[in-house]
């Protein structure tokens, strides 16, 4: 890439600043937002890169970018926009679209940068990720360098398989207190309660109290010894912390999950973040930016951008409607007991009791919320009628996708469940020296979607190499409870073991 | 200029390509860039690897889709599958492009090296039509060209001096008008049929439909370049074959046995009734799994093949599908009969790889 040029031309200048006045007016509140502009053979590899020129080479990459290059030469699709969540965050321009397009693309990127920026579940993210990226890079490089690119290659191949294995909840809660310091003081043999008088003691300790406080305090004494002390579902972070990993492995794991978990947040935001982004974009360019001689040019994006196909959940386009949906509704006072309550279909219809909250409400709402509660929340009956929502499934017997309903909370269940973890089956690490032979137990917590079973017992194979010994996965197959379990030689399926 | 990530892309086409890292050669997947043309959904190879994860088998978990139909309507063949990845980039913003499917022939034709269609009868099959080319003046009424009235009675007020421009009023007079001319041209139709069978029996599973449907595809687009009006058939068969619409031919499977001979039997009576060979330019399309019921039947295919439908077509191409219970043997029956001929062509699909190489075998004579 060319050296970093912070210089737009000047009419992308102009169109820089007055874009960003109207959106601080609006009330954005962004970090200061570096443009770029490139061709599209850069923006493709930069997009390739996930946005981070400098990132760490991987074949990986090669495969996104000649994807993107394909679909361009065909003219299939090209890159609008791409931003990065960074402190100051990178945008990149695509040197070829029209200046309409630019100022439209400026709008949609202080809409993520204010996202970014404020929702909770970004506060934990690097801002510094530019720099954390690059120094990944310099790192694997390095490693390449000493113990040859294609031993390093192999092992990132293994760790990426694993990639998905980490708490997509953990930067916001804290899942277990530091034990270490309490265990000194617990006690190791149950006493029952203190008396001084003798003939109070079998009173206040009946038989069979004293043995059964003994039995549990052996059973929590049990627990604390067992890794990990309870369920851990970073399995990432458990094997590094447990795994027999050389220092170079470990380096690399670590780098895995660091960038695991900085893109985890974009995944969870996904519909709220493109549908504030292109809130943004159509209030900004249709009440300020727009001259007449661009409507057209935009209305065309802009519809394009929206487009859906039966079978594919547009995000921007359900996000932008629900965050329109919400400000309207607290505009007219369309939430609350009473409005609830209301069985009138045509009261509800004309309700309006125009308190014009709606513009403080969407505010509040991208700070505290994520897709998972963001759609708990305000997905309405009426919402899901309006937009025509439906779930879809296989039928075997016609060997064809189809529509199965329109059902209400049937589409906020599946949509609820989709989300949920991050679209990710649920997988804990359960013991790590299981039947005390160092073996490693993983159970999958089944919420009635099996594993992709050939996946799973490729990925189980991956996850010995990290861990050495034979390790275990608990799960569901076809209503069955089943261990799979691979010993470094073979796979082996049977049923559960208690 | 040299891009940093050209490294990475040719070390992933070397994995596609089977040069390094054998273990990742399984996840190979022959991903398609899916485009759109009006109602059409158009499919570009990108080949891809999918590296194993934890994750949820697809067909099992479903999805909540936006849009009109009601509940069992089918959605379109491209959707539904893949979807679901979320890109890590943020706001990775992909516009879909309408692509003139003119465009797409080229492409297709430049990467397969296809020559140019010569279609045959063009001294043959002469029809006349109507070419609006000139102006005269005089004709019908409803052929006047009020532009070029308007601009005559504007030249004459002005050579006369009559045009006052702070007036500009033109008045057109009888001798003013102009009319629409045409002549009789006479036109070479092209006009060409594409007659699709396919075997519905059991054995064809969903995979070797995809196969059929990509291949059919490709072949509509090129040879839709080459004719002006291509009409498509549509024959299913397993024991007895009849004709169905696009949408019955890729979604339709049956059990029951394969009697390749009667799909043959009603092809050649669409040929005899509807498009006589001195008219039209007509292209059957085969594909099976190549298990046909017997001998016998096979014997009959080649006997209807040799006396009826080869003197009639331009190109009679099959394809034999590669399915779980292998590849049947019709195919080296049609080899050993009737595969010398100069209007036959015959193909092996194994898997999706395959198709390209197979368009090229069926199209790359350019009869």
């Amino acid at each position: 890439m060319s050296a970093k040029s912070t210089d737009l031309p000047g009419h992308l200048y102009d169109i820089r600043r007055d874009v960003e006045r109207y959106a601080r007016e609006y009330g954005l509140d962004f970090y200061e937002t570096i443009f770029e502009v490139l061709g599209f053979d850069e923006i493709n590899m930069v997009a390739a890169y996930g946005g981070f020129p400098t990132r760490y080479p991987h074949w990986r990459f090669g495969m996104e970018y000649e994807r993107l290059s394909k679909g361009y030469e065909y003219g299939l699709s090209k890159i609008y926009e791409l931003v990065i969540n960074n402190d100051p965050s990178y945008a990149y321009l695509l040197s070829s679209n029209m200046d309409v397009d630019q100022k439209l693309v400026m709008a949609h990127v202080f809409g993520h940068v204010d996202f970014f920026k404020n929702n909770f579940m970004f506060r934990h993210t690097d801002r510094k990720m530019m720099d954390r990226m690059a120094n990944h890079g310099t790192r694997v490089r390095r490693h390449q360098d000493e113990l040859g690119a294609e031993k390093v290659e192999d092992f990132i191949d293994r760790c990426l398989s694993l990639e998905n294995l980490i708490d997509y909840q953990s930067p916001y809660v804290r899942r277990h207190a530091d034990t270490r310091t309490r265990a000194d003081q617990e006690e190791t043999v149950a006493k029952g309660f203190k008396t001084d008088r003798e003939y109070m003691r079998s009173y206040l300790n009946p038989p069979g109290y004293l043995e059964g406080r003994q039995k549990t305090l052996e059973e929590s004494q049990a627990k604390a010894k067992k890794v990990p002390e309870s369920p851990e579902r970073d399995v990432l972070q458990f094997l590094l912390e447990h795994a027999p990993l050389e220092r170079w492995e470990h380096d690399i794991l670590g780098i895995i999950r660091d960038e695991s978990y900085y893109f985890a947040p974009q995944g969870q935001t996904k519909i709220m973040n493109e549908g504030w982004a292109t809130y943004w974009h159509s209030t900004i360019m249709t009440q300020k930016a727009l001259t007449a001689s661009e409507i057209v040019d935009y209305a065309d994006h802009h519809s394009g951008t929206l487009a859906t196909r039966p079978g594919q959940l547009n995000p921007y386009k359900l996000g932008v409607e629900l965050w329109r949906d919400i400000e309207d509704r607290w505009n007219k006072g369309r939430f609350g007991k009473e409005y609830d309550e209301c069985d009138s279909f045509e009261e509800r219809r004309r309700w309006d009791r125009r308190l014009g909250l709606g513009r403080e409400k969407i505010f509040e709402i991208r700070k505290h919320y994520n897709d998972v509660t963001f759609i708990d929340e305000f997905l309405t009956l009426e919402f899901c009628v309006d937009q025509k929502l439906f779930t879809f499934g296989y039928n075997e017997k016609h060997q064809r996708w189809e529509i199965l309903q329109r059902d209400f909370r049937k589409v906020k269940e599946k949509l609820l469940q989709m989300l949920t973890n991050f679209g990710q089956p649920i997988i804990t690490v359960d013991d790590g020296n299981h039947d005390n032979r160092g073996e490693l137990l993983l159970s999958h917590a089944h919420d009635g979607v099996d594993l992709k079973a050939d996946y799973a017992r490729d990925t189980l194979r991956n996850l010995q190499t990290l861990w050495r010994r034979p390790v275990i996965l608990k799960t569901e197959v076809e209503g069955r409870k089943v261990d799979l379990r691979f010993d470094g030689r073979e796979h082996t399926q049977g049923p559960a073991k208690k | 200029m040299s891009l940093r990530i050209k490294q990475d892309q040719a070390r992933f086409r070397d994995i596609v390509r089977g040069r390094i890292k054998a273990n990742l050669k399984k996840y190979v997947q022959k991903g398609e860039l899916i485009g759109k043309k009006g109602k059409d959904f158009i499919t570009i190879p990108v080949p891809s690897v999918d590296l194993p994860h934890f994750r949820f088998g697809q067909r099992q978990q479903g999805g909540v889709g936006q849009g009109e139909g009601a509940a069992g309507d089918p959605l379109s063949p491209a959707e539904g599958e893949g979807g679901g990845k979320a890109g890590e980039g943020e706001g990775q913003h992909l516009l879909e492009v309408d692509v003139p499917l003119d465009e797409l022939a080229d492409i297709l034709g430049e990467e397969l090296q296809l020559p140019r269609i010569e279609p045959r009868g063009k001294d043959r099959i002469v029809a006349t039509r109507s070419r609006y080319t000139g102006i005269a003046s005089s004709g019908p009424e409803s052929l006047r060209h009020f532009k070029r009235t308007y601009k005559q009675a504007l030249r004459r007020h002005i050579a006369t001096g009559s045009y006052d421009h702070l007036r500009p009023m033109v008045v057109p007079v009888r001798e003013d008008r102009r009319y629409r001319t045409w002549k009789e041209v006479p036109l070479p139709e092209t006009n060409a049929v594409v007659i699709y069978m396919m075997d519905v029996s059991g054995s064809m599973g969903d995979d070797q439909k995809e196969i059929v449907r990509i291949e059919s595809f490709w072949i509509d687009t090129w040879l839709r370049k080459h004719y002006k009006g291509l009409e498509t058939r549509y024959i299913i068969h397993d024991a007895v074959a009849r004709e169905v619409d696009r949408d019955t031919f890729f979604h339709t499977r049956e059990s029951g046995g394969t009697m390749i001979s009667s799909a043959y039997e009603l092809c050649k009576t669409l040929i005899d009734s509807e498009y006589g060979p001195s008219a039209w330019n007509v292209y059957p399309f085969h594909f099976s799994d190549g298990d046909n019921w017997s001998a016998d039947d096979t014997r009959l295919c080649v006997e209807i093949l040799r006396s009826s439908i080869l003197p009639a077509v331009n190109l009679f191409c099959y394809g034999q599908v590669e399915s779980p219970y292998g590849s049947g043997q019709f195919i080296k029956d049609l080899k050993e009969s009737v595969g010398g001929g100069e209007n036959v062509a015959l193909s092996e699909i194994a898997d999706k790889d395959a198709i390209y190489a197979s368009i090229k075998t069926f199209l790359g004579r350019g009869p």
